[in-house]
């Protein structure tokens, strides 16, 4: 015990390893406040005001913000596109994919194919994607309403029927997040551990029986973990309403960010634009703290 | 062990129909950007002859190449950048002990609950204040740190044997150095994957590009997408398709290189 050393030296010394922690961590913390912690706050202050065009806070107006947007039609109606879409999107979304990632863990000759296959779609971009989907949607070129002519059905109005566009980006955003989906799912699969399936079938249980009493219980955190990203993802769609609908026909389709952009940086209103991020953000801030709170004794995070 | 012949077959069934209803879309752009206006309107699967003409008009109609170019240095930027500031924050929280790390810890995993979106109004005004509008470090600098990746990392440095930072003070090499010349090159492969995830995302980034380009000087090509559609929709959509097909094939040439290395890496992030 040094008790007697100078407090100066020792808390000097003490302190050696956080200084040099610091210096690594550095980089992280500069970037992190800089680019996510001040402009959050920022935002959380701007929309208590009314800016000017260049965004600066002009007039205090408390929650006047908030107050205008939840009795103002346009962003209600944002609201409900947007839980609609989580609703269209994710449910499906999620068991597609872990439809592809069953049948491709099965042992076969040139799995690896259709492994690469349906992971694909990660590797395009959304605008790609949505620029190939405008073209399958297309009211007369469009490969879909060929089919449905080709069954003598009458066409659908994808992206310009006010019934049908959320559906459409809705299909197109489900084929985006295959992939990602997927890969998570099979890699989850491939953790379980083979043994499980080996005493199982020993003791005679079938297909159908292995996947309901061990894959899915074994795979629930993995699915959780999918299931709470696609929901985030889903509140966090833009691309695809910007190039299939710009968020119309008669705002059908006007998802929160793209709401939000638009009210932003085409109507300069920075005030509301800001009150409508604080809504998004504390959206995603419950589904996260639900997948905390549900997923803590299952999922482990360090 | 062996599965019986029928259910094989039934397997494979169902494995290539799901094939082909997936990559359906992107067969179809790529059968598409072969074809001339009169063939996309008859309707045609396959085009009657495989010609260049649509992808040499792309790059006419658009500063593709410029766009390309952009697009390269703006993902190789970011992936640079998040492996070096991702690495050190890894390194930090395994290797050295020290107050306050826990509380560290918890900044770094609050970001994870910010959604991007929410912020891109005043990260916007940032730019701008910075003179970085138009420029490579607005496109990449705001990504560079990034919880995922620094937890990554940190899970890959956890399996390093401690009698290996044992042995490397012993022989009186300093933080640095063990973090140089031994960490690093023992942790290629987390490197790799956290690489090629960085490289994929920013290279189909779409929003933050749209918000900081106004001019075409160092606009990626996913914009280049955008302005393509805008302005083709109503006539060639060969030429649209042939864009398409080029945006796509180097992060597809990507995602089938190391989709395997980004399974593990991704589910190990992500759940351990």
């Amino acid at each position: 015990m040094k008790a007697d050393a100078p407090p100066k030296l020792s808390f000097w010394r003490k302190s050696l390893n956080a200084r040099s922690a610091l210096l690594y961590l550095f980089p992280s913390i500069l970037l992190f406040a800089v680019f996510i912690f001040y402009p959050m706050f920022r935002t959380i202050y701007l929309s208590f005001f009314l800016t000017d065009q260049q965004g600066a806070a002009a007039l205090f107006v408390g929650l006047e913000n908030y107050a205008y947007l939840f009795e103002s039609k346009e962003f209600r109606n944002s609201i409900k596109a947007t839980v609609l879409f989580v609703l269209y999107t994710v449910p499906t979304g999620v068991i597609i994919a872990l439809f592809l990632a069953l049948i491709a863990n099965e042992r076969l000759k040139g799995i690896g194919f259709f492994r690469t296959v349906y992971s694909s779609t990660m590797g395009i971009s959304v605008a790609a994607s949505s620029v190939v989907w405008l073209f399958l949607f297309h009211p007369s070129i469009g490969m879909f309403n060929r089919l449905l002519n080709v069954m003598n059905l009458p066409g659908v109005q994808w992206l310009l029927d006010p019934d049908w566009a959320l559906v459409s980006i809705s299909i197109s955003t489900i084929w985006m997040n295959i992939g990602f989906s997927f890969l998570i799912l099979l890699g989850g699969l491939q953790n379980i551990d083979e043994y499980l399936y080996e005493s199982a079938r020993i003791d005679g249980a079938g297909y159908w029986y292995q996947l309901r009493r061990i894959t899915i219980p074994m795979l629930s955190p993995t699915l959780f973990f999918i299931i709470t990203i696609s929901l985030i993802n889903a509140f966090q769609t833009f691309g695809q309403v910007d190039i299939l609908t710009k968020g119309g026909p008669s705002q059908a389709t006007n998802l929160i960010v793209y709401s939000i952009y638009r009210e932003a940086f085409v109507n300069y209103q920075f005030g509301t634009a800001s009150a409508q991020a604080v809504f998004l953000f504390i959206c995603i801030l419950i589904v996260t703290i639900l997948q905390f709170k549900l997923g803590e004794k299952k999922v482990h995070y360090q | 062990m062996m599965m019986s012949t029928p259910k094989k077959i039934l397997f494979y069934i169902l494995l290539v129909i799901s094939a082909f209803l997936v990559f359906f879309p992107v067969l179809y752009a790529f059968m598409i950007s072969f074809m001339s206006g009169g063939e996309i309107l008859q309707g045609k699967f396959f085009p009657e002859s495989i010609h260049f003409d649509n992808y040499v008009k792309v790059f006419d109609r658009l500063p593709l190449m410029n766009y390309l170019i952009n697009s390269f240095v703006v993902s190789f930027g970011v992936m640079l950048g998040q492996l070096v500031v991702c690495s050190l924050a890894a390194y930090a929280f395994v290797f050295i002990p020290f107050k306050g790390r826990d509380f560290i810890f918890f900044l770094f995993i609050s970001t994870m609950m910010i959604p991007w979106e929410a912020t891109m109004i005043p990260n916007f005004f940032t730019i701008q204040k910075l003179d970085w509008m138009n420029t490579y470090q607005g496109l990449t600098v705001p990504f560079f740190a990034l919880a995922f990746g620094t937890f990554l990392l940190r899970q890959h440095f956890k399996t390093i044997p401690k009698e290996l930072h044992e042995a490397a003070e012993v022989a009186g090499l300093g933080k640095f150095a063990f973090f140089w010349r031994v960490i690093l090159p023992v942790s290629k492969t987390s490197l790799v994957t956290l690489g090629a995830y960085g490289f994929l995302t920013t290279w189909n980034m779409y929003l933050w590009p749209l918000l900081v380009t106004s001019t075409d000087q160092v606009r990626t090509v996913q914009i280049g997408l955008k302005q393509l559609q805008s302005q083709e929709v109503a006539t060639e959509w060969g030429v649209v398709m042939a864009g398409v097909i080029v945006v796509i094939i180097p992060t597809l040439l990507l995602l089938f290189a190391g989709q395997k290395q980004l399974q593990k890496g991704l589910t190990q992030g992500a759940l351990k």
